[in-house]
C-alpha cells in the first residue's frame, strides 16, 4: 500500500524549520527603530487629569518628571502601579511630579482602575492617543524620566520585576543635579 | 527574485548567518537523538515542563496564574464519557510558569462497533500533564509532558514548543515538536505492540489592524507501529476478517484563521484547515464564531463547524475485492459533520490585579453522517447525533 | 549525489531568502503598542480556556481522520 515518503516529508520538515529559525535570528538582528531619543527634548503636551486642571508639561520645568505610559488592558502596567505610587509618595517633597498617561480608547475604564489601585499621582488621559504618537512609543507600559530641564534621560521599555529600584536609582541622580 | 536589499539587510545576513547555521544544525540533531532514543525521550517525563498550550500565545507575557475546575460529558452513538478535569498554573519569579492537569474519562462503551461485535463494556483512562512555560524577552519557550493511561492503552508524549515576537510585537511565530510513544494492547492477551507519533507544528499570528487578527498554522504529524484497534473488525465479501493498517501514516494540515472585532463588543471568527494524508483521506474543516460580551459579567460564544472527509484508500464497509490493508473504521470513511455551540462564562466576583472567579458551560450538538458505513442493525448509511457538555470553574489569581 | 546537492541547495536558498526579508527594516509595525487595546479584549482571543479547548479538541481528534493545526496542543491521545 502506500508507504508514506519518510525522507520527502523530513526534506520538507527541515527545510521550513531551516526558514524559520533564520527568519527567527535574522528578524532579532534587525532592530526596532528607537522612540523619543535620550538625551533629546521631551516633546511638550497638555492634557486632561482625572481631577483637576489640564496639565502641560512644560510647566514642570525645574521639577524631575517621570512619565508613565499605562493602561488598564496591559498586565505590566497594573503590575506596575503600586511601586509607581510609592515612588510618588516618597519623592513629591524633593521635587518629583510623575504623571501617568492612560491610553484607553474608554477614559472612564481607566478612570475606575486608577480609583481601585489607589493611584495618588495625576492620571491624564491620552484618548485619541496624539501624545502617545508624539513620543513615538514602541513598548507598553514605556516610561520616560526626564530631567529638569526638560531633557528625557532614561526611557524604558516595558516592566519588569526590578524596574522600580532602577526608577528610584535615576530619580535621586536627576534630584541631586 | 527581485527583492528589495536594505542596508539592514546585508548587516543581518552577516551577522545572522553563522549562529542561524549553529542554531539549525543543533535542531536537527535534537530532533535525530529524540527519534533514536525511544524510551529516554519519553522517560522524560521526570522534566516538569507543561503547557497546556492553548493556541499560539502572545510572547511577552506568561499566561495568567489559574485553577480550573471542570466536568466535561459526551454522548453520542451509544458511548457516554464524562469525568472530572482539573488544571493548575502558577508562576515561579518573573519568567517561568509551571502548570499541571489531570483528566478522567469514565467511558461507558455501546458504540455501534462495540455492540455490533461484542458487548458493551466500561472503563476508565487517566491523563495528566505537566508543563513549564519559561519566557526570555520576546521568546516563549513551552516544554510539556503528558501520560495517558487506560487498560488496554498508554500513551506517553512530550512536546517543546518555542514562540517568538517580530516585528514590533505584531507578528507571533511559533514552532513546536511532539514525540510519542504508545503501548498497544487487548485486554485478553495484555500489551503486544507499540506505536511512535512525531508531530511537527509551525505557526504564525499576524496583527493586521486594532481589531483584526489572522493565524496560519501547519502541523504534520508522522506515525509509525500499530495504528488500528486490535478490536475492530473488517468486512469482505459480507464475512468478517480483522482489519489490517498500514503501520506508517504521514499527514499534513494546514489552518487559516482570522477573528476580528466587527463592532464594538462583537467578534467575528473564520477558521478554514486543509487536511491530507498518505492513506487518501482529505479533510475540510471550517468553522465560523460570534463573540459577544453583555455587560461586564457576561461572555457568551455561538459557533458552527462544519466538517467533511474524504474515505481512505483501504477503507471499505463490505469489500468486494481482496487488498493488501483493509479497514471498516468509521472514523476512516467518507463523512461529514455539523456542531452547533454556544460557550457562557460568567464573571462571579472580579478585583481587578488581584484575582477573578467566573463559571462557564459549554454545549455542542454533533450530527455525525457517514455516507459509506452502513448501521448493519438497519441497512442504512449510519448516522447519530452527539451531545458535548462542559461545566467549569476558573480562579485566575 | 546530485538530489542531495540540490537539498543543499534549497536550504541554503530557503535560509537566504528568509535572513534578507527580515534584515529589511524599511516596513514599519503599523499597529502601535498603545492601539492594542481591542486586540487585549477576551473575545478577540483564539482560545480562552486550554483546559475546555484541550478536551473538545480531543473529542473531534479521537473521532474524526483528521488531525493537527488547531492551534490547540495536544489533542489526542490516541487511545481506542
Amino acid at each position: 500500500m502506500t508507504t508514506p515518503s519518510r525522507p520527502v516529508f523530513l526534506r520538507w520538515t527541515h527545510g521550513l524549520l531551516a526558514c524559520l529559525s533564520a527568519l527567527l535570528l535574522g528578524t532579532a538582528a534587525g532592530i526596532a527603530a528607537a522612540a523619543t531619543a535620550v538625551g533629546s527634548p521631551a516633546p511638550d503636551f497638555t492634557l486632561r487629569v482625572l481631577d483637576g486642571p489640564n496639565l502641560r508639561l512644560q510647566e514642570q520645568r525645574g521639577k524631575v518628571v517621570l512619565v508613565n505610559f499605562w493602561a488598564t488592558w496591559c498586565g505590566p502596567c497594573r503590575k506596575e502601579m503600586p511601586h509607581l505610587n510609592r515612588i510618588a509618595d516618597k519623592y513629591r517633597a524633593s521635587g518629583l511630579v510623575l504623571l501617568g498617561i492612560n491610553v484607553d480608547d474608554d477614559a472612564r475604564n481607566a478612570a475606575d482602575l486608577a480609583t481601585k489601585l489607589g493611584v495618588k499621582f495625576p492620571v491624564l488621559f491620552d484618548t485619541d492617543k496624539k501624545v502617545s504618537k508624539l513620543y513615538d512609543l514602541n513598548s507598553m507600559p514605556s516610561t520616560l524620566v526626564i530631567d529638569r530641564n526638560g531633557r528625557v534621560r532614561y526611557l524604558h521599555r516595558g516592566y519588569q520585576d526590578g524596574y522600580e529600584d532602577l526608577y528610584d536609582k535615576q530619580i535621586r541622580d536627576l534630584l541631586k543635579e | 527574485m527581485a527583492l528589495p536589499v536594505c542596508k539592514g539587510a546585508a548587516v543581518a545576513a552577516i551577522k545572522g548567518w553563522r549562529p542561524a547555521v549553529h542554531a539549525w544544525r543543533g535542531l536537527l540533531r535534537l530532533l535525530a537523538r529524540l527519534r533514536r532514543n525511544r524510551s529516554h525521550a519519553v522517560r522524560a517525563a521526570g522534566m516538569l515542563g507543561g503547557a497546556l498550550a492553548g493556541g499560539v500565545a502572545h510572547a511577552a507575557t506568561l499566561p495568567d496564574d489559574r485553577a480550573d475546575i471542570m466536568y466535561h460529558a459526551y454522548d453520542g452513538g451509544g458511548l457516554r464519557a464524562s469525568g472530572p478535569a482539573i488544571l493548575v498554573r502558577k508562576k515561579l519569579g518573573e519568567s517561568l510558569s509551571l502548570s499541571g492537569s489531570y483528566y478522567v474519562d469514565m467511558v461507558s462503551n455501546a458504540s455501534i462497533d462495540v455492540v455490533t461485535t461484542a458487548s458493551p463494556y466500561k472503563e476508565t483512562r487517566n491523563e495528566y500533564n505537566l508543563g513549564a512555560d519559561y519566557m526570555v524577552r520576546d521568546a516563549t519557550v513551552s516544554v510539556s509532558t503528558s501520560h495517558s493511561k487506560e487498560p488496554d492503552y498508554i500513551a506517553a508524549s512530550t512536546s517543546v514548543d518555542v514562540a517568538q515576537e517580530v516585528f514590533g510585537g505584531m507578528t507571533t511565530l511559533s514552532l513546536g515538536f511532539t514525540r510519542g510513544h504508545d503501548q498497544v494492547g487487548r485486554k485478553d492477551i495484555g500489551f503486544f505492540d507499540t506505536a511512535t507519533h512525531w508531530r511537527y507544528r509551525l505557526g504564525m499570528t499576524q496583527i493586521l489592524t486594532p481589531s483584526w487578527l489572522a493565524s496560519a498554522n501547519f502541523e504534520a504529524v508522522s506515525d509509525d507501529g500499530f495504528l488500528g484497534s486490535p478490536y475492530r473488525v473488517a468486512r469482505i465479501f459480507g464475512s468478517t476478517v480483522p482489519e489490517s493498517n498500514p503501520r506508517t501514516r504521514t499527514s499534513r494540515a494546514l489552518q487559516l484563521r482570522t477573528v476580528g472585532e466587527v463592532t464594538p463588543g462583537n467578534a467575528v471568527r473564520v477558521d478554514y484547515r486543509y487536511f491530507w494524508d498518505t492513506w487518501g483521506i482529505k479533510a475540510h474543516t471550517g468553522e465560523l464564531g460570534y463573540s459577544r460580551g453583555f455587560t461586564d459579567q457576561w461572555l457568551v460564544d455561538w459557533y458552527a463547524r462544519y466538517y467533511t472527509q474524504k474515505k481512505a484508500l483501504f477503507y471499505s464497509d463490505d469489500a468486494q475485492v481482496e487488498t493488501t490493508y483493509l479497514s471498516r473504521n468509521r472514523q476512516l470513511s467518507t463523512y461529514k459533520t455539523l456542531t452547533l455551540g454556544a460557550k457562557v462564562a460568567y464573571t462571579v466576583k472580579s478585583v481587578p490585579g488581584s484575582y477573578e472567579v467566573k463559571l462557564n458551560g459549554a454545549y455542542e450538538l454533533v450530527r455525525y453522517k457517514f455516507a459509506d458505513f452502513t448501521d448493519v442493525r438497519s441497512g442504512k448509511a449510519y448516522q447519530f447525533d452527539a451531545r458535548v457538555l462542559q461545566l467549569f470553574m476558573t480562579v485566575i489569581f | 549525489m546530485l538530489h542531495l546537492l540540490l537539498a543543499r541547495v534549497r536550504v541554503v536558498a530557503l535560509t537566504g531568502c528568509a535572513l534578507l526579508l527580515s534584515g529589511c527594516g524599511s516596513i514599519e509595525p503599523w499597529v502601535k503598542p498603545y492601539e492594542r487595546e481591542r486586540l487585549a479584549s477576551p473575545i478577540m482571543q483564539f482560545s480562552r480556556d486550554g483546559l475546555a479547548d484541550k478536551h473538545l479538541e480531543h473529542v473531534r481528534e479521537v473521532r474524526e481522520g483528521a488531525r493537527g493545526a488547531t492551534g490547540v496542543q495536544g489533542g489526542g491521545c490516541g487511545c481506542n
